[in-house]
């Protein structure tokens, strides 16, 4: 065991993309709480997905593949597609789920026309361009890293910043609106943050699989913590622990992909989470109805002596008379 | 002759398909489940990696039945997880689907590099080969494989919703008052779910996972904006999902690029349009209404402020046209448009520079004064 990781250390390849994969999992596992808790999950999924057409069309323009100029891309199609999706369920009586599947297979569709028009075009640069589909983390290069790191952070710091206003907007959106903050302002820059989150994570994990880097942290953070601070810094650790053992994982042995390794780790997390948290999981809750049946039975016990006991005082007490 | 008689097939392939997936979608739609579909598509993806393994073909009728099963657990896994009231829906649904697909890719990527069951396929799908994979019975090839299956799917689906239908309106509309009367709300849903996984899986080999979602989810969206009534939706929803697919089609064939993508682009762009030009409820009608609206009250307005003052000492001074936009505070280009909107109607005539009130202004303003 301790060979291994003294061998790995050494690695250079495996540093740099377990490092990527525990950036990438804290900063997707803290902004996905915000989803999560307002009830948002798979809205980064239709934005993973609606991302690809805009990856397409800035390598159309650009033709090239700076990690910056594609990420660049796909955040502003994430954008037009979730703006698509606020208002179908502003102007129409289709349902929030409903906008989701409509933007996110049709924009993944359309990503798919434009990829295969770049296909055609024979460019030999193009190759790579379908790593987002699936993503590859084993590809992340330093530079990649670094756009992960500075972009990811910006976010975070955006976070912090807005921490107390975002707060309200998630728990009472009414109230933050009652007391004069701009919350569709608030609504358009956590929205932003989370697209940030995602197109950054869409070369490592690939376009189905981002969504459960944001889901799956929250989920498990949650379990564990009512307070919201505490939420966030969990869900960066858990995301981030699920990075890196993933990545150790998927390299310890050929043909183990890391993308699906890691999402594999941070559902493990969940499902123990589930099960094992104190308060709110499932064990606890299990122990804790059998101690309430118990106390319930003796105290019923109890109440039926003194009532029999109480019972027999009356029958001496005719008998007296 | 042969290319033709291909793009035919593959043109009768894409609308049978769409036509199947838009049927169970409709219900989806209306039960806000639609989220559902996207999870049972990739999902899926381990079963049918599984099955491979065990039958070691790709056309094997075992790798359906093993598929839907898998996309049956998964509806299970997330209600349970439901349950538990640990998760919330939404989180239920996106934890359940990247787990079971993450396994299927590894299963794929670990024990799959020499066999030809790639995820690209898998996922995007490619409508172009559906027609190539024949059914062989006997040495003979009696037409595509995709094409028997969604055949069928498509029978099954309207066998289904015919037999079913008043049960799964019901349920679909009033799930309580469903589970009262003793319709058994719980085994229509469970029967929509094996039907959606059955279609997905079904559709999954030609079109892709992806795609999948567009068809199920795109038409009966599409209809939904333009009708009120379920059988009205449900036949709407076949008739828009086949244009789809062969403007689609069609379209593929022009520019030479992925057809499963083009459907889908086709019908997001159907669904845009739909969204802007349809009567009454569409964006265009919505905003046209707003501008009428929007006249209709400033000349309600004109036509009380003159009845108000009429025959009043002040009259002369408040029906001065150049003086409107004071006493009703309107911007003075817009107290002139609404001034001329009010003559054109005849509710107002025009004395010099004084305004007066017809019969009809009068009678307007009263009717309106006593609402």
């Amino acid at each position: 065991m301790l060979n291994f990781f003294f061998h790995t250390r050494f690695d250079y390849t495996l540093m740099i993309v377990s490092i990527g994969a525990a950036l990438l999992g804290a900063i997707s596992g803290a902004l996905g709480t915000y989803a999560v808790l307002r009830r948002q999950s798979l809205l980064g999924d239709a934005i993973s997905h609606a991302a690809l057409p805009g990856i397409a069309i800035a390598f159309i323009l650009t033709g090239s593949k700076t990690p910056l100029i594609l990420v660049l891309g796909a955040a502003i199609a994430g954008w037009i597609g979730t703006l698509f999706i606020v208002t179908i369920v502003r102007l129409t009586r289709i349902k929030y789920d409903s906008a989701l599947g409509i933007v996110l297979s049709t924009f993944f569709g359309f990503g798919l026309v434009l990829l295969t028009l770049i296909q055609r075009q024979g460019n030999a640069n193009q190759a790579g361009l379908d790593t987002f589909i699936f993503g590859q983390a084993a590809t992340l290069l330093q530079r990649d890293v670094l756009t992960i790191g500075i972009l990811g952070g910006f976010a975070l710091l955006i976070t912090s910043i807005l921490w107390k206003e975002l707060k309200l907007l998630v728990f009472d959106e009414g109230f933050a609106a009652s007391i004069g903050l701009q919350t569709r302002l608030l609504d358009i820059v956590l929205t932003s943050l989370l697209v940030i989150a995602i197109v950054i994570g869409l070369q490592a994990v690939g376009a189905v699989l981002m969504s459960a880097m944001l889901v799956a942290p929250a989920v498990a953070a949650r379990q564990w913590t009512n307070r919201l601070n505490l939420m966030v810094i969990l869900a960066g650790c858990f995301g981030a622990f699920s990075g890196v053992v993933g990545t150790f994982i998927s390299s310890s042995a050929t043909g183990i992909p890391t993308g699906p390794t890691i999402i594999l780790c941070v559902t493990f997390m969940v499902v123990f989470s589930i099960v094992f948290a104190p308060n709110r999981g499932l064990l606890w809750n299990s122990i804790k109805q059998r101690r309430n049946r118990r106390s319930l039975k003796l105290v019923t016990n109890r109440l039926v002596e003194s009532a029999s006991a109480n019972n027999r005082i009356i029958e001496n007490d005719n008998r007296k008379y | 002759m042969i290319t033709e008689n291909i793009n035919l097939l593959t043109a009768i392939i894409a609308v049978v398909s769409a036509s199947a997936c838009a049927l169970p979608g409709v219900f989806l739609v209306l039960r806000r489940m639609t989220l559902m579909s996207d999870a049972i598509s990739h999902a899926i993806l381990p079963g049918i990696v599984l099955a491979f393994f065990l039958t070691h073909s790709v056309s094997s009728p075992f790798l359906i039945v093993a598929a839907t099963a898998t996309g049956i657990l998964t509806v299970v896994f997330v209600e349970l997880l439901q349950k538990t009231k640990l998760v919330k829906e939404d989180a239920a649904i996106g934890l359940t689907f990247p787990a079971l697909f993450s396994i299927g890719v590894i299963l794929i990527s670990r024990y799959s590099k020499n066999i030809h069951l790639d995820i690209d396929a898998v996922l995007l799908g490619e409508l172009a080969y559906a027609p190539l994979n024949q059914l062989d019975i006997n040495g003979r090839e009696i037409g595509p494989v995709a094409l028997y299956v969604m055949g069928f799917m498509l029978v099954l689906n309207v066998v289904f919703i015919l037999v079913f239908y008043k049960e799964l309106k019901l349920v679909t509309f009033d799930a309580s008052l469903a589970a009262t009367l003793g319709f058994a709300p719980t085994l229509i849903h469970y029967g929509l779910m094996t039907l959606v996984s059955m279609t997905t899986v079904g559709a999954f080999d030609a079109v892709g996972s992806i795609l999948v979602v567009a068809l199920i989810v795109g038409p009966p969206a599409t209809a939904y904006l333009m009708t009120d009534s379920l059988t009205r939706m449900l036949i709407l929803s076949v008739i828009i999902g086949s244009i789809n697919a062969l403007g689609g089609y069609w379209l593929s064939i022009l520019l030479n690029v992925s057809i499963a993508g083009t459907i889908a682009s086709v019908t997001l762009l159907v669904f845009v349009l739909v969204f802007l030009i349809v009567p009454n409820r569409g964006l265009v009608s919505i905003a046209r209404r707003h501008i009428r609206q929007k006249w209709e009250f400033a000349q309600t307005m004109l036509v009380i402020h003159l009845f108000n003052h009429e025959g009043l000492p002040e009259a002369q001074e408040e029906s001065e046209i150049a003086h409107l936009h004071e006493h009703l505070r309107w911007e003075p280009s817009f107290a002139l448009r609404v001034v001329k909107n009010a003559l054109n109607n005849r509710y107002v005539l025009q004395e010099a520079s004084q305004l007066m009130l017809t019969e009809r202004g009068r009678a307007k303003a009263q009717r309106t004064l006593v609402q």
